[in-house]
C-alpha cells in the first residue's frame, strides 16, 4: 500500500463518512472459533474519542464519494466541489485488518456515494465484507449500508456477512426529505428495511429449529435523522422514530443535528451557525425514554406539548406536568413508577427493588446508591421523609432543580467585571 | 482492636476469613502487608497464607453467592485499596451470616461498597480494553504497554486471548511490573523488569519491514479526518478518555 496515496484517500473518505453519526460496535456475537482474527464483544467499545467527543469505535469511511445524486444537505453531493476519491477493495481489506489488529477499532463501518448505480455500489462493499470475512477469517463488528434499490439477492448475501445494517431516512418527514433531495423518498428506505427485518425473523426462527443456521445481521437495524435542516418540530421527529421502532424492529435510530456545510443556502441553514446540540440531546434523551423507560410516545409528545424544553430534560419535563402522580412511596412503589422519577436511573431502580426486600429504605441509604438525591427528592418519600403540608408549584420544583444544578448547555450568567 | 496482616493475596485474604472465624476476636482491623504500619496500641496478628483454608472459605463464598457476586468480591480484591480489604472482609462475615440473597443488601454499607468498588475495577478493565494500542516490533510480536489504575491484566486476558488468536502479543504492566504473553498457543504471566535493561518505559523498537510507523501515521489521519470541528467539545473527550490513557495512545502522540 503506497502511504501518500492512502493517507489522501483516507482523509478524504472519512471526513465524508463522519456526518453518518450511527457509531455503535455493540449487538455482534461473532465467536472467534476458527483462530481467526477477532471477536465480537455484545456491549461494544469506544476505541477513542475524538475533539468533538464523539466516540471512534469503527473504521467509517465511504468506498468512494462519487455520487449520482444531488441531496442539498450531502458533501458529496454530485454539485458540491470537493476532492473525489475511491478505495480499492484491498485498501479497504487492508486499513481495517491492520487497525483491528493495533486495537485502534473495533471493526468497518463503511458506507458509500452512489457511483453508476444502485446494484453496483452494492456489488462492490458486498465484495469487501466477503473478502474479509472469508479470506482474512475476520470475526471483528461490520456495519453495512443498505444501498436503496439494490436487488434483494445482493442485500440478502451483505446480511450474511454484516453485523448490522442500516440505510439513513436522512429527514424525518417526507415533505422535508421533498425539499431537499426530490429524487429520495421514504419508500426506497422503508421497502429494504422492510425485507431485511424479514430476513432477519426468518433466520431466527430457523436458528431455533437448526442450531447451524448462519447469522443474519445479528446487530438488528439502524436508521438516522438528520434535525434542524429542515423545519420539522419534535413530535414529528419522534413519532417517525417511535413508528420506525415498532414497524421494522430497529436496534437504534440516530438524530443528527444538522452540521452547516454549504455557505448562503436558501434551503438549509448556512455555515456559520451552530448546530443544535442541546436538541439533538433532547431528542436522544426522549429516544432512551421510550427504550428504557417504559414512556410511551403520546406521554411526552403531544398536541399540546410538540416540541421538547430545552431548559430542562423531558423527564422531567414530564413529571413537572404530571404532578398528581407524585410523590411515591420509594418503599411500596411498583417498578414501573419508580422509573419514571426524575433522577432515578435504571440501575438504581433495580437496586431500589432488590435492597427494600431487606427493609424499609431510609433517605441516607438512597442518597449513597447513586441516585441524583436533589433532583429526586421532590418526587418521593422513604421511611424516614418528614410529613410536609407544603405542595410545592412545577414551577417552583423547576426553580430548585435549575438553580441547584450546572446543566451542561448553560451558559455561565455571570459576566466578567471590566477592568477600567 | 486488633489488626489482622495478610500477604496482599487473594488466598491470603481469604485465610484471614478462615482464621477469623477460628479465633473469634470480635471487631478487627484488615491490613495488608503493603500497607501495614506497626502502630504500638494495636496488637497485630499475621496470617500465614494457607492455600487448604483458602479454598474452603472460596467454595464457601461461591455456595453463597451468585457467580456475579463471587466475580465482584474478585473484582474488589484488586482494586488493592486497604479499605477494600476492610470491607471485603466486613462483606464475607455479612455472606455466611446466613441471609438470603446477601449481595442485594445495598443498604449494608459493605455491600454496598463491593457493588460500586467491582464497577469501578470492571471500568478500569473496559477502559483497557478500548485503550491498549500494540505496536509491532521488529521479531512480529505485538507489544502494548499500561499503567491501569487497579490490577486488571487477569481480567482482560481472555478478552485478548479470543480476539487476537492469530498474533502473537505482550500486554505489559508498567506500574505492577508484570505482564501478559500470548504465543499463540498459550496465555502466561512473564516477570521481566525491563527498567533494569532499559532506562526509559518507551516500548521496543518498532520494526520497518512490518509497515508499524506507516500504520500509525495512517491511522493519526483517520482520527483527525472523523473530528467534526464546529462540534468541538474537550471537556467530553476528556470526560470519555481520561488524560492518563493519552501517554500510551497511538492517536495522541505527536512526532
Amino acid at each position: 500500500m503506497n502511504l501518500i496515496r492512502a493517507s489522501e484517500k483516507l482523509q478524504i473518505l472519512a471526513d465524508a463518512a463522519k456526518y453518518d453519526v450511527s457509531c455503535a460496535s455493540s449487538g455482534g456475537n461473532r465467536k472467534n472459533e476458527n483462530k481467526g482474527l477477532g471477536d465480537s464483544k455484545a456491549n461494544g467499545i469506544c476505541h477513542s474519542f475524538t475533539e468533538d467527543g464523539r466516540c471512534v469505535s469503527l473504521l467509517k469511511i465511504l468506498l468512494t464519494n462519487h455520487c449520482i445524486y444531488d441531496c442539498a444537505f450531502c458533501v458529496s453531493r454530485k454539485s458540491n466541489d470537493v476532492q473525489r476519491a475511491a478505495f480499492t477493495v484491498e485498501e479497504v481489506v487492508d486499513l481495517t485488518i491492520n487497525f483491528y489488529r493495533r486495537n485502534y477499532i473495533e471493526g468497518l463501518f463503511l458506507s458509500s456515494g452512489i457511483f453508476k448505480n444502485a446494484d453496483y455500489t452494492m456489488e462492490r462493499l458486498l465484495r469487501i465484507v466477503k473478502k474479509l470475512r472469508i479470506e482474512e477469517r475476520f470475526n471483528g463488528y461490520i456495519h453495512l449500508k443498505t444501498i436503496p434499490g439494490a436487488s434483494e439477492e445482493l442485500i440478502q448475501e451483505a446480511g450474511l456477512y454484516a453485523d448490522r445494517m442500516s440505510i439513513n431516512l436522512e429527514m424525518p418527514t417526507e415533505a422535508g426529505l421533498k425539499l431537499v433531495a426530490p429524487e429520495k423518498s421514504h419508500e426506497d428506505v422503508k421497502k429494504p428495511l422492510h425485507f431485511v427485518n424479514q430476513q432477519i425473523q426468518i433466520y431466527k426462527a430457523d436458528t431455533k429449529l437448526i442450531k447451524s443456521t448462519p447469522k443474519f445481521v445479528p446487530a438488528g437495524q439502524s436508521t438516522q435523522m438528520v434535525v434542524g435542516a429542515t423545519p420539522e418540530s419534535d413530535l414529528e421527529v419522534m413519532y417517525t422514530a417511535d413508528r420506525f421502532y415498532k414497524d421494522y424492529s430497529l436496534k437504534r435510530v440516530y438524530y443528527s443535528g444538522y452540521v452547516p456545510i454549504r455557505e448562503d443556502d436558501r434551503l438549509l441553514p448556512s455555515i456559520g451557525s451552530q448546530p443544535p446540540l442541546l436538541r439533538e440531546n433532547r431528542l436522544y434523551q426522549t429516544d432512551w425514554l421510550l427504550r428504557f423507560y417504559r414512556f410511551r410516545v403520546e406521554e411526552i409528545l403531544n398536541e399540546a406539548h410538540p416540541n421538547l424544553e430545552t431548559e430542562i430534560d423531558p423527564k422531567l419535563s414530564w413529571a413537572l406536568r404530571n404532578l398528581h402522580e407524585f410523590p411515591i412511596d420509594i418503599n411500596k412503589a411498583e417498578y414501573d413508577m419508580i422509573l419514571r422519577v426524575p433522577g432515578i436511573g435504571v440501575g438504581s431502580a433495580q437496586k431500589i427493588i432488590a435492597a427494600r426486600r431487606f427493609g424499609q429504605l431510609r433517605t441516607h441509604q438512597l442518597q449513597k446508591l447513586g441516585i441524583a438525591y436533589n433532583r429526586a427528592k421532590y418526587f418521593i418519600r422513604c421511611a424516614d421523609t418528614p410529613f410536609l403540608s407544603k405542595d410545592w408549584q412545577p414551577t417552583q420544583i423547576k426553580n430548585f432543580i435549575l438553580g441547584n444544578s450546572h446543566g451542561k448547555f448553560q451558559k455561565a450568567a455571570t459576566q466578567q467585571l471590566s477592568l477600567f | 482492636m486488633e489488626t489482622y496482616v495478610f500477604d496482599d493475596t487473594l488466598e491470603g485474604l481469604l485465610t484471614l476469613i478462615f482464621d477469623w472465624y477460628n479465633r473469634k476476636p470480635g471487631a478487627i482491623l484488615v491490613n495488608s502487608e503493603k500497607h501495614y504500619q506497626p502502630s504500638a496500641f494495636n496488637p497485630a496478628y499475621v496470617v500465614s497464607t494457607d492455600a487448604e483454608k483458602a479454598t474452603r472459605v472460596a467454595t464457601g463464598l461461591q455456595k453463597k453467592l451468585t457467580n456475579a457476586g463471587w466475580r465482584n468480591f474478585y473484582c474488589t480484591f484488586l482494586s488493592e485499596l486497604p479499605e477494600a480489604f476492610q470491607h471485603l472482609f466486613q462483606f464475607a462475615v455479612y455472606v455466611f451470616s446466613d441471609v438470603e440473597n446477601p449481595e442485594d443488601n445495598y443498604g449494608n454499607d459493605s455491600v454496598l461498597y463491593v457493588t460500586q468498588m467491582a464497577r469501578k475495577v470492571e471500568r478500569e478493565k473496559h477502559h483497557l480494553e478500548a485503550f491498549i494500542r500494540f505496536q509491532q516490533t521488529s521479531d512480529g510480536m505485538y507489544y502494548a504497554p499500561v499503567e491501569p489504575k487497579y490490577n486488571v491484566l487477569p481480567l482482560i486476558a481472555k478478552h485478548f486471548k479470543d480476539r487476537y488468536a492469530d498474533q502473537p502479543w505482550v500486554i505489559y504492566d508498567h506500574q505492577r511490573r508484570y505482564g501478559l504473553y500470548y504465543d499463540l498457543r498459550n496465555l502466561e504471566l512473564i516477570n521481566i523488569d525491563f527498567q533494569k535493561h532499559n532506562t526509559s518505559n518507551l516500548p521496543a523498537p518498532i520494526s520497518e519491514e512490518t509497515n508499524e510507523e506507516m500504520y500509525q501515521l495512517l491511522w493519526k489521519d483517520y482520527f483527525k479526518s472523523t473530528n467534526i470541528a464546529s462540534r468541538r467539545n474537550i471537556k467530553l473527550q476528556v470526560r470519555s478518555m481520561p488524560r492518563r490513557f493519552w501517554r500510551y495512545l497511538t492517536e495522541k502522540q505527536v512526532y
